[in-house]
């Protein structure tokens, strides 16, 4: 099935079949492999993308869903050049080790950050309780969404 | 160079960050080959049963289908036998007969075992042809304990008479004949669980007929070894095949030992002259890569009425599952050999025998039998310190070994007979520095008092951390045209950050900026051997290799420069950003890139590295509902020479969390009948951001290993070490007036809620 959505601000046309996932179609079909897959049952946030400004895992979403929709992955967070400050701040603090669950976790909180610049720690903690990581224990992780808050501020008002 | 140039020992962010933060890094599955083919696993729902037919006609005339492969189709393709999975670490000859073969021929033994593979134009054809698979197999009756195996009842393997595959014996004195005042045994288990790497294991192979080459992507931890493995199995040439590295989604142990996939890839792929992608699901990765930790032993300890250890003596019984895999010999040898810990005991004797069960095979996992080790004696050494009335802080610094004891002999493992010592330290300090940050004093009033419906609980441990195995490292340095440096080693990463660590080696031991290096690692095609990242190496092998490359690599500028200048080789001065000068003549960087310049050097050690710390935590425990809370969790650890602060606080960090895992919420579960129950992330439970916010960790260096130039220990295990020990101990101290012993773990709300009420 052709289906057509805006990837991380360029529209895309692809065909698929009607039972492939999202996750599957940005990663197999359009090469978009910053995503990443970890659990295919909605539970580790891994496959974590932002449709129409919701964080939304991508394995639990048929791509001919997001027929029509805003999609954006961890390409489209990255500027042209360097790193976001959301990025930045996961360096700067140490918050990804073996990296596999980081766009996940980028996903999530730049979601997060968007509506809600003024998050709390807890707050924080309890969004991306929903996403696993097996190698920082989380702490750094919470440390640098924390950090990134006023970049976020900033480009909302 | 001034000491502000200087990377190692700084905090120094990691150069591997880049590609993972902006969605540009290549792992396995990220992989895409011309005319690749994709392959699933058929694997056996029966734990124990004896295969009368597998049906595969229906799934090999569905279109897109291009093969599959039964036991009897590998076996016509290996000259008729079935190859069998080898041990990597620590083979012994009684293992042998027990080990796993690459898919199941007449018999399956556990739930998840691999009894076909199918290979089709896409994953999910390749699923829907595996559902057609017909495989009938006589169920056996089920062994799904130890206790159960150790009757030798029913059998794993008939032929073999026993469902035991090995006892160590771990001795030192004479343990058994040693009487003292004081005497204590109890039993203690430990549920089974494992890594669960967040990246489940995954491979491309791709034969190349014409060249009869073989390239395997998705390789990790030891590539060497997998190459090697391999080849045998194959009855290929090793230099016919190429492993690459490629990102790795976490290690932890589990991931890159040699599995069945690991066979059946590249075998499919050269029978059809295709390059094949398999990735692992989840439900395959819980089911099928290495578990680990299931254990129960029963300890001793002899004590002097003032808590003097006379002497520890037991036996562990593992539950090793359905085979002997690559490095299931491991948890076994370990907790034998490391039951002692950091303390000084005359006497000791530790029978640990492997049991087989109809579960899925053991391994290593971060820790392997240290974690086990630490739990069962912090708690059999807190028993004693409360039964003997002596403080359990003082107990264990009476009891530790002291540092002008080093080297210090630990028990001698029988199977082989090997003498092990702890290389350098002194424990009475990170036993000090725990409870200064920890706060000891001040929480200690708090200690078993039930304030607003908790009871409160404090509590510590001490441990060692084993690392530097695998005796031996390559690296290899070569200068460029443009004058960068390229590294090439044989360690690998496993998302542990090691080429940032190597980087900083080589940077400082060449005089150059962070950027002129670059680090090489892993994959089979940069050196001729090379051993992995495993036994927390990669820095204490890996890291001397680039140094002494490095050193070796500055010889040859300088003997160059002397020919090239017509001047004595001492009069050669090797500036930074290898500037080099004799009297008015320089060469830079470039010009001895053009000149070829490199150097390759091996680094090999022997000797063992023995990191050690304390860790104390905090909890609260709710007698209602059984949850433990983590109120404050520090722990300190020497590391040796510290290479990288950032990645080695990262290490014990994310280590700590782990291991809180093991402790309250990971469990493989099975049921009595052989059947996995724990097949998804919402049946296997594992920490979240919110379950453990409040942990502290520290390293230090006041004690370098003597084992290598750079004095570095491991520091990837021993994290996730203590914890269990100390977090039951906790437990136990907030429950002393409940007389609650925490000896099992996991320490669920349930099981806590039960030792509290029944």
């Amino acid at each position: 099935m052709n289906i057509f959505f805006s990837l991380n601000g360029n529209n895309v046309e692809v065909d698929v079949p009607v039972r492939t996932t999202l996750a599957d179609c940005l990663r197999h079909g359009l090469f978009k492999t910053g995503t990443h897959v970890a659990c295919e049952h909605g539970v580790c946030g891994a496959c974590t993308v932002i449709v129409d400004g919701d964080a939304v895992r991508s394995c639990l979403m048929l791509a001919v869903q997001a027929e029509g929709c805003e999609v954006t992955t961890v390409e489209g967070l990255t500027p042209e050049v360097g790193l976001s400050a959301l990025q930045s701040a996961f360096h700067k603090h140490h918050a990804l080790q073996c990296g596999f669950c980081t766009p996940g976790f980028l996903t999530t909180a730049h979601a997060l950050l968007t509506d809600e610049p003024n998050a709390s720690k807890d707050r924080i903690r309890e969004v991306l309780s929903g996403n696993l990581c097996r190698c920082t224990g989380y702490i750094n992780i919470i440390e640098a969404v924390y950090e990134a808050r006023t970049a976020y501020a900033k480009f909302g008002q | 160079m001034t000491a502000r140039d200087k990377f190692v020992g700084a905090y120094t962010r990691r150069v591997e960050d880049q590609r993972l933060l902006t969605g540009k890094a290549r792992f396995v599955d990220d992989i895409h080959l011309d005319g690749m083919l994709h392959a699933v696993i058929v694997r056996s729902m029966v734990p124990h049963g004896r295969i009368k037919s597998i049906d595969v006609s229906q799934a090999r005339v569905m279109p897109g289908v291009h093969a599959v492969f039964t036991g009897e189709d590998v076996a016509r393709m290996c000259s008729g036998i079935v190859p069998t999975l080898p041990l990597r670490l620590s083979p012994i000859p009684e293992h042998v007969p027990f080990q796993q073969t690459v898919v199941a021929t007449d018999k399956v033994r556990y739930v998840g075992e691999p009894l076909a593979i199918v290979i089709a134009d896409s994953s999910a054809l390749a699923e829907d042809a595996a559902e057609l698979v017909y495989a009938d197999i006589e169920a056996l009756p089920v062994v799904s304990d130890w206790r159960i195996s150790a009757r030798n009842e029913v059998l794993l393997f008939e032929s073999l008479g026993t469902n035991e595959p090995v006892t160590y014996t771990a001795q030192k004195g004479d343990a058994k004949s040693v009487f003292g005042p004081y005497v204590r045994r109890e039993c203690f288990s430990i549920q089974r669980h494992s890594a669960v790497t967040m990246e489940t294991r995954g491979l491309v192979a791709s034969w190349d007929t014409v060249a009869q080459k073989m390239i395997v992507y998705g390789v990790a931890k030891v590539p060497f070894s997998t190459r090697r493995t391999l080849a045998a199995l194959m009855d290929i040439p090793v230099e016919s095949i190429d492993m690459i590295e490629v990102d790795v989604g976490g290690g932890f142990g589990v991931r890159g030992e040699f599995y069945p996939e690991d066979f059946l890839l590249p075998f499919s792929s050269r029978q059809l002259g295709r390059p094949i992608k398999w990735v692992e699901d989840r439900l395959e990765n819980l089911l099928g890569s290495n578990h680990s930790r299931q254990m129960e032993c029963e300890l001793e300890i002899v004590c002097e009425l003032n808590g003097r250890i006379l002497a520890l003596r037991g036996e562990v019984h593992i539950d090793s599952g359905a085979y002997m895999r690559s490095s299931g010999a491991v948890p076994p040898r370990n907790v034998a050999q490391f039951m002692s810990g950091p303390y000084d005991i005359e006497n000791i004797h530790i029978e640990s025998t492997a049991h087989l069960t109809n579960k899925g095979p053991i391994g290593t996992y971060r820790g392997p039998g240290r974690f086990e080790a630490d739990f069962f004696r912090e708690r059999i050494i807190e028993i004693a310190a409360r039964e003997l009335g002596i403080d359990p802080i003082a107990f264990r610094r009476m009891n530790l070994v002291r540092s002008e004891q080093m080297p210090y002999p630990l028990a001698t493992l029988d199977k082989p007979h090997k003498a092990e010592d702890l290389d350098s330290g002194d424990y009475q300090i990170t036993l000090d520095r725990c409870l200064t940050e920890f706060k000891w004093n001040d929480k200690l009033p708090l200690q078993g008092k039930l304030i607003d419906g908790v009871y409160h609980g404090i509590s510590l441990a001490c441990f060692i951390e084993g690392g530097g195995g695998g005796i031996r490292e390559n690296a290899r340095i070569e200068i460029e045209d443009d004058g960068q440096v390229t590294v090439y080693v044989g360690s690998s990463n496993i998302g542990q950050g090691v080429v940032t660590v190597l980087t900083q080696i080589a940077a400082d031991a060449l005089e150059l900026p962070m950027q002129s290096v670059r680090v090489c690692h892993g994959s089979t095609i940069y050196l001729k051997e090379g051993s992995g990242s495993f036994h927390s190496r990669s820095t204490a092998l890996g890291g001397s290799a680039v140094l002494l490359a490095a050193g070796a690599l500055k010889d040859k500028i300088r003997e160059a420069a002397a020919a090239h200048f017509q001047c004595a080789v001492s009069d050669v001065h090797i500036g930074r950003n290898l500037h080099i000068t004799c009297g008015e003549q320089s060469l830079s960087a470039a010009d001895l890139g053009r000149m070829k310049l490199q150097a390759e050097h091996q680094f090999s050690s022997h000797h063992h590295t023995y990191a050690y710390g304390a860790a104390a935590a905090h909890v609260t425990v709710d007698p209602g509902t059984g949850k433990v809370e983590l109120i404050d969790y520090f722990g300190v650890e020497d590391i040796g020479r510290i290479i990288n602060p950032l990645t080695a606080k990262g290490q014990s960090m994310g280590a700590v969390v782990q291991g809180l895992g093991g402790v309250f919420l990971e469990h493989m579960a099975y049921d009595e009948d052989g059947q996995f129950l724990a097949g998804t992330l919402a049946d296997y439970l594992m920490p979240t951001a919110n379950d453990f916010p409040q942990i502290r960790v520290m390293e230090l260096e006041n004690s370098p290993s003597p084992h290598n130039p750079l004095g570095a220990k491991g520091c990837g295990e021993g994290g996730i070490v203590p914890v269990g020990g100390v977090l039951a101990n906790a437990l136990a101290s907030a429950l002393e007036s409940l007389n609650v012993q925490p000896n099992s773990l996991p320490l669920s709300p349930a099981r806590v809620w039960s030792l509290i009420h029944e």
